[in-house]
């Protein structure tokens, strides 16, 4: 277990990419000791803006910090981002294809003790239903801040999303993250763990109760979620037979649904899906208990590969 | 401020009144647009596009060329006109709007169309981008002047206040807001179905620089863009009273023909009046 919580990494790997790269400018809609856009404030405060609770037209100011030829990361919690900005990433980031970079704090129900109005969990479904916009989801710390100069210099819009909590390592310091490319963790021929964001960890976790009971499992890290790395997916459907997947989301519309359509192209085989149900989830005393109540245990997952497995055609 | 002379309005005269015959064939042609809010526009953007932007056609990428953003995105015909004449592509291409293929959609895309600074259609985002814009500006070598074109019904949307708060905080001078308020929407008159009087106090009070002209005056919006670029302490926005539909008289006015496209006869008739009046 890491340290420090993944904005920790993102907010700091932030502060300091900007002072390789000038045209870093970062927005933020008064979320800034939250999100941890803080760390860049403090040291650039000429490219920090700060907007207020004005997510709407934060996105619009950003959109147009990109056509003055800055490169604006604009900051909020993912909810706020995704849902009450949206229609200015519909038309202003991904039609207009400006090159913005939304970073969505507060993911999944990272945010346990400010409850469903604060969770993020459709923001992936929202998200990779819009055209140009690449998805990212990292799994650890490691991987949230090496992702930061990668989404800065990719040319194009990119949404972001970023854990409030403490989550485990995945990656060892000599991992170097690719955009649209997704890594194997652990390979074997039952069943296949594909996992986005803070079920990585969690995956590799079942994977071991899965080997105590004899089930060997492939464990692959799909951190980017659009464009998805159907390759790689379509191999460990090939090689194993039955797949699971798994987020810190809703199972309708997110990084499941976007490996099932996937594969129903390539590779038809049973399916489990791990995420929230058709839900809210409700206020926990911390992500790791809240996670656990709401169907996303290491459990979930180990029962799911079970499942996947019996409906394997013999 | 600049002595404006009589040929340069005449000039700008004459070009407003192509605008309006344009758009009008563009809209029969098509049997679909905007024409009401494309006639109140006509001499603003008559003034913008043939005299007080710092642009050029051949390079349409250079980095101190003046913005201009058609916020209210449905008089994209109107823009389409203005950029054709202006030299960013051949006038004989207005013919293909709303054609597969076609260059020009039905709003305005920044990345199909030659001179089009950036999409719109929904109506509030002008304000908020040209800000960021004049944000972006400050940190680079780049100086330039941007100008947002917003209606009525994009003063109804809560993000571009949003937009004002932020013009405000960072006193974006660098930005010239041109209300056309032509006071009639979709759905009927604006003052019934949202009203935003009192206006000049709105804005006023949100921090802007207000100057009040009436719209179709062509020396009245020429002095005003003028007077925009001499105050430095804050934002401006130019109130320009407008009548929607300007030009033809059963149009003006009417909430009908915000999205309505004329018949054989009344496509005749326009055709007639703004003919009329252009060879005045």
């Amino acid at each position: 277990m890491s340290e420090v919580p993944q904005r920790q990494a993102y907010g700091q790997a932030l502060a300091e990419y900007g002072e390789k790269n000038q045209k870093i400018v970062v927005l933020d809609a008064d979320v800034s000791t939250s999100t941890l856009t803080s760390y860049f404030a403090t040291r650039y405060p000429a490219r920090f803006f700060n907007l207020g609770v004005t997510e709407a037209s934060m996105v619009d100011v950003g959109v147009g910090m990109a056509l003055g030829g800055t490169i604006p990361f604009v900051n909020t919690f993912a909810a706020l981002l995704t849902l009450r900005a949206c229609e200015q990433i519909r038309t202003c980031v991904s039609y207009a294809r400006t090159n913005v970079k939304l970073i969505g704090g507060y993911a999944g129900v990272s945010d346990y003790k400010d409850g469903p109005t604060h969770f993020a969990t459709n923001d992936i479904a929202v998200m990779r239903s819009l055209p140009n916009i690449t998805v990212i989801a990292p799994c650890d710390n490691l991987e949230a801040a090496r992702m930061v100069p990668l989404v800065a210099e990719l040319d194009g819009p990119v949404y972001m999303r970023i854990s409030r909590a403490v989550v485990p390592d995945v990656f060892d310091s000599s991992y170097a993250p690719r955009i649209g490319k997704g890594v194997i963790l652990r390979e074997g021929g039952d069943v296949s763990l594909v996992a986005t964001g803070t079920m990585v960890a969690r995956s590799i976790l079942a994977a071991t109760q899965l080997a105590e009971r004899g089930v060997r499992a492939t464990v692959l890290a799909l951190s980017t979620i659009k464009p998805l790395d159907t390759e790689l997916l379509a191999q460990a459907a090939r090689s194993t037979g039955a797949i699971v997947t798994a987020e810190e989301h809703t199972i309708m519309g997110g990084f499941g649904s976007a490996a099932v359509e996937a594969l129903a192209a390539v590779e038809p085989v049973p399916v489990e899906m791990v995420g929230l149900a058709d839900n809210f989830a409700e206020t926990g005393p911390d992500p790791e208990t809240l996670m656990d109540a709401w169907g996303l245990s290491v459990g979930d997952i180990v029962n799911a590969a079970l499942r996947a497995i019996a409906r394997k055609a013999h | 401020m600049h002595l404006h002379t009589h040929e340069l309005q005449e000039t700008i005269r004459e070009q407003a009144a192509n605008i309006r015959l344009d758009v009008l064939d563009m809209v029969y042609r098509r049997q679909a647009g905007h024409l009401g809010g494309s006639y109140s526009a006509a001499e603003i953007l008559a003034c913008l596009y043939f005299h007080q932007l710092r642009i050029d056609p051949a390079n349409p990428s250079l980095p101190d060329r003046d913005r201009f953003l058609l916020s209210k995105g449905h008089a994209a015909a109107a823009l389409y006109s203005a950029l054709a004449r202006r030299g960013y592509f051949p006038v004989e291409e207005l013919a293909t709007w709303g054609h597969l293929g076609s260059r020009l959609q039905g709003h305005p895309d920044r990345i199909k169309t030659p001179g089009v600074e950036m999409s719109s259609g929904f109506l509030g985002h002008g304000l908020s981008i040209a800000v960021g814009m004049a944000l972006a500006q400050r940190l680079s070598a780049n100086r330039f002047h941007i100008y947002a074109l917003m209606s009525d019904g994009d003063m109804q949307s809560g993000v571009a206040w949003e937009g004002a708060l932020t013009a405000a905080k960072y006193l974006t001078s660098e930005v010239t807001v041109i209300m056309d308020f032509n006071d009639v929407q979709l759905d009927g008159p604006g003052h019934e179905i949202m009203p935003l009087e009192p206006l000049r106090d709105k804005w006023r009070s949100f921090g802007f620089s207000v100057i009040e002209i009436h719209g179709h005056n062509i020396l009245q919006i020429l002095d005003a863009l003028d007077t925009a670029l001499d105050i430095h302490s804050q934002p401006t926005v130019i109130i320009a009273h407008t009548t929607k539909g300007k030009g033809v008289d059963f149009m003006e006015n009417t909430a009908k023909w915000h999205g309505s496209v004329p018949s054989e006869q009344q496509y005749l008739q326009a055709r007639q009046q703004l003919t009329g009046a252009r060879d005045e």
